[in-house]
């Protein structure tokens, strides 16, 4: 039935009228439906993924996504490496990191990138992916067309752990004994 | 008849382990340091903890087991093959602690993974881990490269007979310095030369390439440790893609090349001989093997058409070979790449180089440089004894520092162990199989353990099968004893229940 309705919609010499046998539901059915088609296959034309891609989906799909505008996130981690106009700045989603490369101009939203007294800034990246970077040298990389911080990292101040210094103190105590028995009785 | 092992041998045994223990535990004093410039608390704890745990142990059989008495052969092989197990289990509590591993199996297959100078590892959220830890793993690394024995022999023993079976236990049939004790301080001090030079360059590169300078120094010293030792850890969870610098790369690929290199050969070079380079067995060798493999990976990822142009497959494709060849493991692409975008041929040829490793009386593992020159040479000699006339006499010499004649002994030594590191391979992906894993991806994965590589196809995760992960501990750890002291352990073991 909606495949009739839909080869009906298509032919140009049975656009609906108010005398036509469709009724005005149906009319509207058909505009967005087409209206459907048009943006899904927009979406493919303009090679664009709008929904954030994992790092395990992208490496491990890497030939399907090459050249692709898509969009990734995750946390930066280490060093913002600047070079020149541009920067890397590696982001990892939980699973892998992947190398960014963007303008410097960018970074300057990152404050905190990941690290054993931090949590980095959660960045979403929309850019081309490269499976084989002609650019640089073969990486796998993505070449950011715009980022957004989408969840601010932050210091993560390290507290004692009582657990560990009492049992150090415990040990140290066994070792001492250790070393004194093993003395008087070398002696 | 076998003989039981009597309570002297187990005495003796006990003692020398004791103090490579006692020489272990001190080791971990380094990352103290390291813990406390950064400031790092708890994980400063996680070392004292280990040390206190690893000097009690040590202290108590060195106690229990007092000997004056020299070891045999066979005690030497079994400290030996001993001290990497209780090495690995002692060397795994800080980094069990620190909360990054999923078991204490997981850590004891990176430890073994790190004294192997294997590479493979399993830690988690390796972005997020201190200083202090990270630092230990790569100077594990360091110990390993040199040999757990070579440390103890260099601090801790003033010279006894004992020390060069222990030294041969450690797969070094070669003395740089007729004192094996020497020898051994003589393998420190071209580590450290080399170390100083190394975390230079790397830290230098690494500001340059815009890291912060504390940063830049801080993975140079890791990197170079794990590059000079033929390890293959990183301290970032991208491995040396992280860095985006082909800089980064050549310096890495030049440490990498130095560290397959015998010790003897560096003695030479440092002491004017630059000759031997050019004429030695084993240099030659490995510049045949590399051409050779680098030429059927590069066939078969052009026929592909993985990389868009010439230099970049180049780039690629000879970094990734190197650091197979040389046993190291870094590596520029993701491990998933190597089976997705890399194809069967280039696979193989990648395998082979893994398979061939480096020089004998280095840091790498693999079947080396050495022997296959030795067998080549053997069959070159078989070869010319069936088209010469009976009565020509065959001889057949190679230059390994000096002009040596090939005998059968050598022959059959080379191949021997030739045949035993096949198997070793074979047997890893054999396993590998049974848990699913296709015929490639598993003799890739198990050749690298084997051959204390350090590159993965992907199969080392904390998710694969318990008895996989045991298997490559076995494999890394007789793949870097090369075998003997390994053996030597098994029939001490069969003695000890069947002996009379």
């Amino acid at each position: 039935m909606v495949k009739s309705k839909i080869q009906i919609l298509l032919n140009p010499k049975q656009i609906p009228n108010p005398k036509s046998k469709l009724s005005r539901w149906d009319f509207e059915f058909g505009i967005y439906l087409v209206l459907l088609v048009a943006f899904v296959v927009l979406g493919f034309t303009l090679n664009c993924f709008a929904q954030p891609i994992s790092s395990t989906e992208l490496i491990n799909n890497a030939k399907l996504y090459d050249g692709k505008t898509v969009v990734y996130e995750g946390e930066a981690i280490g060093d913002i490496m600047v070079r020149g106009q541009f920067a890397w700045v590696n982001l990892n989603d939980g699973k892998n990191a992947i190398g960014i490369w963007l303008g410097k101009d960018l970074t300057t939203d990152i404050l905190y990138t990941g690290s054993y007294k931090a949590k980095g800034d959660w960045i979403e990246v929309v850019g081309v992916f490269n499976r084989a970077c002609a650019q640089h040298g073969g990486d796998l990389d993505l070449h950011a067309k715009s980022i957004r911080k989408t969840s601010p990292g932050r210091q993560t101040p390290e507290r004692l752990n009582l657990g560990k210094r009492n049992l150090v103190l415990v040990l140290l105590g066994i070792l001492c004994l250790v070393w004194i028995l093993r003395q008087l009785k070398l002696r | 008849m076998i003989l039981k092992p009597n309570l002297e041998d187990i005495k003796n045994i006990g003692y020398y382990l004791g103090k490579i223990i006692i020489g272990l535990g001190l080791t971990m004093f380094v990352p103290i340091v390291i813990g406390i410039a950064f400031g790092e608390i708890n994980p400063t704890l996680d070392f004292l903890i280990s040390i206190e745990i690893t000097l009690i142990f040590g202290l108590i059989l060195t106690k229990l087991c007092f000997t004056e008495k020299d070891l045999n052969w066979m005690q030497g092989m079994i400290v030996v093959s001993l001290a990497w197990l209780v090495a690995m289990v002692l060397g795994a509590i800080p980094l069990y602690l620190s909360g990054h591993y999923k078991s204490f199996l997981d850590t004891c297959f990176e430890t073994m993974s790190g004294f192997a100078t294997t590479g493979l590892t399993l830690v988690q959220d390796l972005d997020h881990l201190s200083y202090t830890h990270n630092f230990w793993r790569h100077l594990i690394m360091f110990i390993g490269g040199q040999g757990i024995v070579v440390v103890a022999l260099s601090f801790f023993v003033k010279g006894f007979s004992g020390a060069f079976k222990m030294y041969v236990g450690e797969a070094r049939d070669e003395r740089v310095l007729p004192n094996v004790v020497h020898t051994a301080r003589f393998i420190w001090l071209v580590s450290m030369v080399y170390l100083v030079l190394g975390t230079l360059a790397l830290g230098l590169v690494g500001i340059l390439n815009g890291m912060r300078t504390i940063n830049a120094f801080f993975h140079g010293a890791c990197v170079f440790m794990a590059a000079f030792d033929t390890g293959g850890f990183t301290p970032q969870s991208q491995n040396i893609l992280y860095y985006h610098s082909l800089p980064f790369e050549v310096v890495t690929i030049a440490i990498m090349i130095l560290g397959a290199v015998n010790f003897k050969l560096h003695y030479h070079i440092w002491t004017g001989n630059f000759k031997e380079i050019f004429k030695n067995i084993e240099t030659r060798t490995l510049f045949i093997t590399v051409m050779l493999t680098f030429f059927i990976m590069a066939i078969g990822l052009s026929k592909l058409g993985t990389y868009p142009q010439a230099i970049v497959l180049f780039r690629k494709g000879f970094y990734q070979l190197i650091s197979g060849h040389t046993g190291t493991g870094y590596m520029t692409i993701y491990a998933r790449q190597f089976i997705n975008e890399w194809g069967n041929l280039a696979l193989v040829a990648i395998t082979c180089a893994m398979a061939l490793g480096g020089g004998t009386c280095s840091t790498t593992g693999a079947i080396k440089m050495l022997r296959i020159g030795i067998i080549y040479k053997t069959l070159k000699e078989d070869i010319k004894r069936i088209i010469l006339p009976e009565r020509a006499l065959v001889v057949e010499k190679f230059h390994h520092i000096k002009d040596i004649f090939l005998e059968d002994k050598q022959a059959r030594s080379a191949m021997l162990i030739t045949l035993a590191y096949l198997s070793l391979y074979g047997l890893g992906a054999i396993v590998g199989m049974l848990f699913g894993y296709p015929f490639l991806d598993s003799l890739f994965e198990s050749t690298s353990a084997a051959a204390n590589v350090g590159l993965s196809c992907g199969i080392t995760q904390t998710s694969m099968p318990a008895v996989l992960k045991i298997t490559y501990i076995l494999q890394m750890w007789a793949g870097r004893l090369e075998f003997m002291s390994v053996f030597t352990l098994i029939g001490f073991l069969v003695a000890v229940v069947r002996g009379k």
